[in-house]
């Protein structure tokens, strides 16, 4: 029977909509979760329990317009606004961070050029007054990047995903224009004669990006609509441009005492500017590990074991670039052996690199045409994230 | 479930409800609403404001209306007379200047599923049909497969039909994708909405206005489009190409399902379709949702059963990231091993070695199944891995090892040394039945090899009246059997208690039945056993080294392909990884043998067909093991082969006519690679001198070598050199002369 049961789990950040109706095509019920959960971001603000509460009115609108009997009617954010009528509630915390903003006695400080991380996370329609007047445009260059290492230091894969998504609250954007690298390459022939090319294998655009000056000058043409919506997606693989971000120097030996020592030197090869943050070090150890003494080169860093999922957590909060740290694990594992040391590692990290593109795209320029009365804000963040990286020991 | 609300909130908003201050407040009035919204959306039953909200559905404020609707079209079934009511309004609002109210209207009415709810819709949907908002048509096309679906066996009106159909012309894409799908409801029971050569044509005119999800259904519905000639094939097909590349997901697959539909006659279409359809799929599979990652993953398998090379170079998507969860990681391990090649092979065992000491141990135990089906393949380097990991001595490792152990040695025989060296001084003790139940497995066939058996077995023995599970005892009773055959002094003690223990005390039917069955079988004779038993061989080579699946057509899967049906295959697949690779039993083996020897003619047989003329003839036994045919084939001279033509038929049609003329084929390399190799044997015998030779065939395959018949010099691995020149010809004609 055609039923439609739209289960909106909010336990985490899941929506989890079962459009149980004769679309047999798996995938689009797939898509159409994660295209409904952006939707609810866009006007909510973000997605978690508590903007769901809130929000239930908004949620119920939105599903009924977009779904009916059972089938996808549209879920094109420009079209919807015209439809919805109840507007978001959005809560704002009371947060100590808010105030980093404020200067002394009011005087700009230099956070202001800096758009506070919240910034992109309020609903798209907006009541009149505070926040909601700024025409404010997001844009985002975001890569995963998947890499393993092998036990000598051979860069043994390497892919990047990247994609660039553009947030936008202006209620009438006519066109813009994204300036990408002048010497963006995409595919394996095209070698550039000069260095530092920007090189991608594939790379698809959204349909409704104009691509008639992107041959010659590389410049992306699109009239964005409200909400969020990924621009470019790119994909590179195994030929990185530079060094992969982290290497690891690791020695693993038994001591006289029957312990096993791990003497990790971790290398950061960011440039110096740049640096990664939140980085987090699992590795592996073997299964009767008891305690774990540590020193770490900093005391910013912390380290600790989890026995139940047998790994030594490292977490280091910030690392610049070209820094070298390292950690001395000294572990008491019971019935050591020699083939205890097989299973250690291999070490996986994850982090994020701010202000950081590993293929070296950039934004030239964000062009509004015509320039939009009024003052418009425009935000460029990029962001790599690190999908998996492994290290073999 | 609704639980039994509280009756002081009912009651205090149905105070609120009909309060007339609150109701002059429109945004009280609003927020008195909105609270019932809230507790029914949190359980509670409130239906008995049903008549309250009756009223407040007539508004102005559109927030307000909706609230209600959503309110009514819940409870409409607990009240059809008040419901009622609520149609007058609404019929009022489905004239209203508004379109978005008349839409609102009109898709509430047809939701309200009441049973006497068609005579008063259907004048309003008829209006509605002829719209001239857009959103207002959406909503009456539809409204027409509700009432349908309410009242399923009611006549079909003719008319409304052919205004449906009529429709398809409509400007605004939603509304033809919407009567497509009215109609296929309206139609269930005359196979669905008809697609003659305008409409399909139309449809695919118009598919690039849909948004993704028109796409996809109107690329669903067109499979039932048959083109008339190849012209309008190729017509449709270059239109819907580029589609084929979209990185929207559920599009790409739509056209790559409609494009093995259509082409399934031209099979050099379907190929190059999977092929331009890779990047997206490898996209998908590599997407950031989890869910879309794994759909993609069941596919990519369904793919590869028809097109094993199909994405050999892109090995490396398939490496596992270390926070992706387990049915993902398993699942790439699956497709993993379909990859493997020469060039690959050491990078993802490696790899793979990684995934074994996973902390999930379902993972570590799909990767030791995965490194054990490459070991089919490759043996050595994953017998070294497979026993380096037996070190680890972790009992979850351990148990998975043995199981595939016990696998590998079933199919590659050759490998049993390696496995007799792993077992030496074995002295862990498995608690898990299944890795046991190999353990036993192993112990019992290579007993004589195995320095300690007897000991390991007397511990199990001992250990008989603690052991719960029944299969780990037939396997004991069987391996015991099998070890007094060979090692009866060490044996017949233990042996006797176990039988006495297995007849006098055990429960279990299954375990006494056997233990009855080896103890008559004993009285029959030492001889009988070994019959029964041991069959003459441990297991059949035959079955070894010819790897890989043919492949299979598209057509077996194409019908599945972008449904439900692969991730079901994948779960079933991934759940039970271990029950999936063939698992000789202890009976089976001994079944198979007896039927293989009796069925293969021994050399001298009499009947043996002498395929050749003259003094010379063929056979194919004794079977070589592949060891064996390496090492010969080693003391070949370098670069001895032959090459020719690639033979135009399959590889398994080769073999079995290879077969007839008594040349065995051992392996050949999988289809479609170049250059393709295939190893070949046979025995002669001379009828004068009775002395049989080992030939040694190795044969080269190249695409482009006109070669067709090269003279080699082979040599025979016994003692007397005899030169033999072979000529092959690549019709599968192939004549052995000796010089």
């Amino acid at each position: 029977l055609v039923v439609y049961c739209v289960c909106v789990c909010v336990v985490c950040v899941c929506v989890c909509v079962c459009v149980c109706v004769c679309v047999r095509a798996f995938n689009v019920l797939l898509t159409v979760c994660h295209r409904l959960t952006a939707l609810v971001k866009d006007y909510c603000g973000c997605l978690s329990e508590k903007s769901v509460q809130m929000n239930f009115a908004l949620i119920y609108e939105l599903l009924d317009e977009v779904v009916d009997f059972g089938y996808i009617q549209t879920t094109s954010t420009d079209i919807l606004k015209n439809f919805i009528q109840t507007e978001a509630v959005s809560s704002k915390p009371f947060s100590l961070f808010d105030l980093s903003n404020v200067g002394l006695f009011g005087a700009d400080t230099q956070q202001n050029k800096v758009a506070p991380s919240a910034a992109a996370t309020r609903p798209i329609v907006s009541s009149q007054g505070e926040q909601g007047s700024k025409n404010e445009i997001f844009v985002d260059v975001i890569e995963r990047m998947s890499v393993v290492i092998g036990a000598n230091g051979v860069l043994m894969k390497a892919d990047i995903e990247g994609e660039i998504r553009v947030k936008c609250y202006m209620p009438s954007c006519s066109e813009m224009r994204i300036g990408l690298n002048e010497e963006f390459s995409i595919g394996k022939s095209q070698l550039s004669g000069y260095g530092a090319a920007v090189r991608v294998d594939e790379c698809s655009f959204h349909q409704a990006v104009r691509l008639d000056e992107f041959d010659t000058y590389r410049i992306l043409k699109v009239c964005p609509s409200q909400g969020e919506q990924t621009v470019m997606q790119y994909q590179l693989c195994d030929d990185l441009p530079t060094a992969p971000p982290f290497r690891l120097f690791p020695s693993i030996e038994r001591d006289s005492g029957g312990r096993l020592l791990m003497y990790l030197k971790l290398r950061c090869d960011l440039p110096p500017k740049s640096a990664a943050i939140n980085v987090s070090i699992t590795i592996p150890v073997p299964k009767g590990s008891l305690r774990l003494s540590q020193e770490l080169s900093s005391p910013d860093q912390s380290a600790e074991l989890q026995p139940k999922n047998k790994a030594v957590h490292w977490e280091i909060p910030r690392f610049p670039g070209g820094a070298q740290l390292s950690a001395l694990f000294k572990l008491e594992v019971s019935g050591l052996s020699a083939a205890s040391l097989q299973e250690v590692g291999p070490v996986s990290l994850s982090f994020e690199l701010p202000k950081y593109t590993c293929t070296g795209l950039q934004i030239r320029f964000l062009r509004l045409s015509p320039i939009q009365p009024g003052p418009s804000q425009r935000w460029v963040r990029y962001v790599t994230h690190s999908d998996s990286y492994t290290i073999r020991i | 479930m609704p639980y039994l609300g509280d009756e002081h909130t009912v009651r205090e908003l149905r105070r609120a409800l009909s309060n007339p201050n609150v109701q002059a407040d429109h945004l009280r009035y609003r927020n008195t609403i909105h609270r019932v919204i809230r507790l029914m959306s949190q359980g509670q039953d409130v239906s008995g404001l049903y008549s309250e909200m009756v009223k407040a559905c007539a508004t102005v404020d559109i927030v307000q209306k909706k609230l209600v609707y959503v309110f009514l079209c819940s409870y409409a079934s607990l009240n059809p007379e008040l419901s009622l009511l609520v149609i007058n309004t609404l019929r009022k609002d489905c004239s209203d200047h508004n379109p978005m109210v008349r839409s609102l209207a009109l898709r509430n009415m047809c939701n309200l599923r009441l049973p006497g709810l068609s005579q008063y819709v259907q004048q309003p949907l008829t209006v509605g049909l002829k719209d001239k908002a857009a959103c207002v048509r959406r909503v009456a096309v539809l409204g027409w497969a509700k009432i349908h679906t309410l009242q399923p066996n009611t006549e079909i009106d003719v008319a409304v039909v052919n205004e449906l159909y009529g429709l398809l012309r409509d400007p605004d894409p939603v509304v033809m994708v919407n009567c497509l799908r009215a109609l296929e409801e309206i139609l269930q029971e005359e196979g669905g909405v008809a697609i003659n050569k305008p409409i399909a044509h139309h449809l695919l005119n118009r598919l690039k206005l849909c948004d993704v999800w028109g796409q996809s259904e109107v690329l669903a519905v067109l499979q039932r489009y048959r083109p008339r000639g190849e012209d309008e094939l190729f017509d449709i097909l270059s239109l819907l190409d580029p589609a084929l590349l979209s990185h929207h997901a559920p599009v790409m697959a739509a056209t790559l399902r409609l494009f093995l539909s259509l082409c399934s006659t031209l099979p050099a279409v379907c190929m190059s379709a999977l092929e331009r359809a890779r990047g997206p799929l490898l996209a998908a599979a590599g997407s950031t949702s989890r869910e879309l990652r794994y759909a993609a993953l069941c596919h990519i398998q369904l793919l590869l059963r028809s097109e094993p090379g199909l994405m050999g170079e892109h090995y490396k998507r398939f490496f596992c990231g270390y926070a992706e969860p387990p049915y993902i990681k398993q699942n790439k391990m699956q497709v993993l091993v379909e990859l493997v090649n020469d060039d690959n092979v050491a990078m993802v065992l490696d790899e793979l070695r990684g995934y074994c000491t996973d902390v999930n141990t379902e993972t570590s135990q799909t990767a030791i199944n995965a490194i054990g089906s490459i070991g089919r393949s490759y043996t050595d380097r994953c017998l070294a891995i497979l026993t380096g990991l037996l070190g680890l001595k972790q009992e979850h490792i351990t148990s998975a090892v043995l199981q595939t152990l016990r696998d590998l040695v079933w199919v590659c025989p050759q490998c049993g040394d390696a496995v007799c060296s792993a077992l030496e001084g074995w002295e862990d003790n498995l608690q898990d039945s299944q890795g046991r139940g190999a353990l036993l497995w192993l112990l019992g066939v290579y007993g004589d090899r195995v320095t300690g058996a007897p000991y390991l077995l007397e511990d199990c023995i001992d250990g008989v009246r603690s052991e719960v599970s029944a299969e780990v005892k037939t396997e004991l009773l069987t391996a015991t059997l099998r070890l007094f055959l060979s090692r009866p002094a060490e044996t017949q003690d233990m042996m006797g208690r176990l039988l006495v223990y297995c007849i006098e005390e055990e429960v279990d039917m299954c375990v006494r039945d056997q233990a009855l069955l080896y103890y008559r079988l004993l009285h029959c004779g030492i001889e009988e056993v070994r019959q029964v038993l041991q069959g003459g061989r441990r297991s059949d080579p035959s079955l070894g080294p010819l790897i890989g699946r043919p492949p299979e057509p598209i057509s077996q899967w194409a019908s599945s392909f972008n449904t439900l049906e692969p991730l079901t295959l994948g779960a079933s697949t991934v759940g039970n990884s271990d029950h999936a690779t063939p698992k000789p039993s202890t009976l089976t083996p001994n079944t198979l043998t007896s039927n293989a020897e009796a069925m293969t003619p021994t050399p001298g047989d009499p009947h043996l067909p002498d395929c050749s003329s003259g003094a010379l003839s063929l056979s194919v036994s004794p079977a070589l093991t592949p060891e064996e045919f390496e090492r010969l084939w080693l003391q070949l001279e370098k670069g001895v082969c032959v090459a020719c033509p690639v033979p135009r038929c399959s590889p398994e049609g080769l073999q079995v006519a290879l077969q007839l003329v008594n040349i065995q084929t051992l392996a050949f390399t999988p289809p479609n690679t170049h250059p393709w190799r295939v190893y070949l044997y046979t025995h002669t015998s001379h009828i004068s001198t009775k002395t049989p030779h080992t030939l040694i065939l190795p044969e080269h395959t190249h695409t482009h070598t006109a070669l067709a018949h090269t003279h080699t010099h082979t040599h025979t691995h016994t003692h007397t050199h005899t030169h033999t020149h072979t000529h092959t010809h690549t019709h599968t004609h192939t004549h052995t002369h000796t010089a």
